[in-house]
């Protein structure tokens, strides 16, 4: 059975990855020109399932505390277990024991504890949480690394066009918020970001600050970069940050190191999240396509478990289709 | 019922919108506080001018009264401006007018608030003002035209219930016939019960509900205190006594101390 998978994002390569691993004959298009044009290249690439569960349901929780082992598997050497940090201003502590309050897998820290896992954040915190089991990856690395590995099975990438270059006989959708209007209940969520470059500190693991207005949290990369993330706002309009979004996201990085002052600002962000009513993803059937979408902010924690649950799908009508002998 | 520039609303109980788990969540919190008027921030989902499309018609289609505010806001202008915005886009001339004045306790700023109320009045709006609970502010925003006060019970978001016990009386007491709806602060179904006792006509909660472990089920539990709180004061409530007073009449003892 041939397979085009629509859609270069997060989704779109973790149902590849599932569907060439099964064997399937797949191909990958994307209406856009490369792989970077999507939510998935702004994405921050924790896989935080615990932490998440702060205010998502249980089945991100379910469904999430997989995804570190499929990164790993996927793509060996790209996934770092070195768990999430959360901190608060002194102010705002009353914010950490709502955090753990409403999470599990944490334990908690001191001005020591956090010196040992972060050195560069001695004496600045009085308490933290630490989710041990956490992981984070670089989800530009991770999304040209998996391209390169499906290409290495032969799975074939066409961009600019979502038509396939030969017959398929089944298409899954993963366009991501290109389909809201068109799926039912899909709308968009916007986050704004922006990449920080300084030599003067080092993060080893993700650390997000709490504030009862403005939550957010950064990413170490490779190379002195920083992620810094999210704003949530219910909009499907796309286009540039919007000052104040920026002005939040560098308070808070200043907030948490005064050195983030001085880190160079190399890029800002802006992409729209695609989400159902519920925020979690399905996979739905429509005829021949199946429809994968709704990662809202957790595109690299649950697209590994939306892919196996596409690849089962079209194992189980595969394998109905050779019983009976009916094409689709 | 309250009446709220001429619309007879059967809750007493207003609603939030802004940062619950999901829509679905929200929509269920909606159902199950058995609000009728649900309240909408336009400033920071706007991107743009813009409408935050699919969330804005989810809003609309909950069959509710929508109450868009002016959150976010921190001038005069600012504020009429945002207004103009969402009487465009919600149809409704019904305003929640906030402008912020203090960073820190999102304390509004009582002076461009009544500027912004007087010319949104001018302008053909139901204005409902968030203020502070200064009975002075209060009289001037009536001047302007308001016909309800949305006093502050603590700053919003706080959770941390009335500090003011004594300023919430007096602007009852001073204002008998101006509905009067507590709009921050409130953290707990017993906060809300509190001043609903104090003769408060409603009260206004998002954070509280929004941000409970259990958003929807949170929602119902303030909808029973806010209406025991309407009951107690209807039904007239005692007041303190130094003096112990037995339920049972004491017969037969002879000491009266």
């Amino acid at each position: 059975m041939r397979i085009l998978v629509k859609g270069a994002g997060v989704a779109g390569l973790a149902v590849a990855h599932e569907l060439a691993s099964s064997g399937f004959a797949v191909e990958v298009a994307d209406v856009a020109p490369s792989i970077e044009a999507g939510a998935s290249w702004l994405a921050g690439g924790m896989l935080a399932p615990w932490c998440e569960r702060e205010s998502a349901d249980e089945r991100v929780l379910t469904a999430g505390r997989t995804a570190t082992g499929w990164w790993d598997a996927a793509l060996p050497g790209e996934v770092i277990r070195n768990g999430t940090l959360v901190v608060a201003p002194p102010r705002d502590t009353g914010e950490l024991a709502r955090f753990a309050a409403r999470t599990s897998g944490h334990e908690w820290l001191d001005e020591d504890g956090i010196a040992a896992l972060e050195p560069a954040l001695a004496g600045r915190f009085r308490k933290g949480l630490f989710f041990r089991d956490e992981a984070h990856l670089d989800p530009r690395r991770a999304l040209n690394a998996l391209q390169r590995s499906l290409q290495a099975k032969g799975v074939r990438f066409r961009f600019g066009t979502d038509q396939a270059g030969s017959d398929s006989d089944r298409v899954v959708d993963c366009i991501g918020a290109a389909g809201i209007g068109r799926i039912k209940g899909l709308r968009g969520v916007r986050g704004e970001m922006l990449y920080l470059e300084t030599a003067e500190l080092a993060l080893s693991r993700p650390v997000r600050l709490l504030h009862p207005r403005h939550s957010i949290y950064v990413v170490p990369r490779v190379g002195g970069r920083f992620m810094v993330g999210a704003t949530m706002i219910e909009s499907e309009v796309g286009g540039d940050p919007s000052a104040r979004s920026i002005m939040e996201l560098l308070n808070a990085a200043y907030t948490l190191h005064p050195a983030f002052g001085e880190a160079r600002v190399i890029e800002v962000g802006a992409g729209i999240r695609p989400a159902f009513p519920d925020n979690f993803p399905r996979v739905l059937r429509a005829g021949n396509v199946l429809h994968v979408n709704g990662l809202y902010r957790h595109g690299f924690l649950l697209a590994p478990a939306m892919a196996q649950e596409v690849a089962r799908m079209v194992a189980a009508s595969d394998v109905k289709q050779s019983m009976t002998g009916v094409m689709p | 019922m309250i009446s709220l520039y001429g619309s007879e609303i059967g809750s007493r109980l207003l609603l939030g919108t802004a940062r619950y788990p999901s829509p679905a969540v929200l929509e269920q919190s909606v159902r199950r506080s058995g609000t009728e008027i649900v309240t909408v921030s336009l400033r920071r989902e706007t991107a743009g001018g813009k409408a935050g499309g699919a969330f804005f018609e989810m809003i609309k289609s909950l069959g509710v009264r929508v109450l868009p505010n002016t959150a976010g806001c921190h001038s005069a202008s600012e504020a009429v401006l945002t207004a103009r915005m969402a009487r465009e886009l919600f149809d409704t001339d019904w305003i929640k007018l906030e402008v912020i004045g203090h960073h820190d306790t999102l304390q509004p700023d009582v002076f461009a608030l009544v500027e912004a109320a007087r010319i949104l009045c001018a302008d053909g709006f139901k204005v409902f003002p968030y203020t502070t609970d200064d009975l002075v502010v209060a009289e001037r925003l009536l001047e302007a035209g308001c016909q309800v006060l949305m006093p502050w019970c603590a700053p919003i978001g706080s959770a941390i219930g009335p500090v003011n016990i004594m300023a919430l009386k007096a602007m009852r007491a001073h204002f008998p016939d101006v509905p009067l709806i507590v709009d921050a602060g409130i953290g707990r179904p017993s906060h809300a019960a509190m001043v609903m006792e104090l003769g408060y006509d409603a009260v206004l909660l998002n954070t509280a509900v929004a941000g409970a472990g259990d958003p929807a089920a949170m929602a119902e539990a303030f909808a029973k205190a806010i209406d025991a709180g309407r009951g107690a004061w209807l039904a007239g409530l005692l007041e303190p006594r130094d003096l112990a007073v037995p339920s049972t009449p004491v017969i037969g003892k002879a000491v009266f101390s």
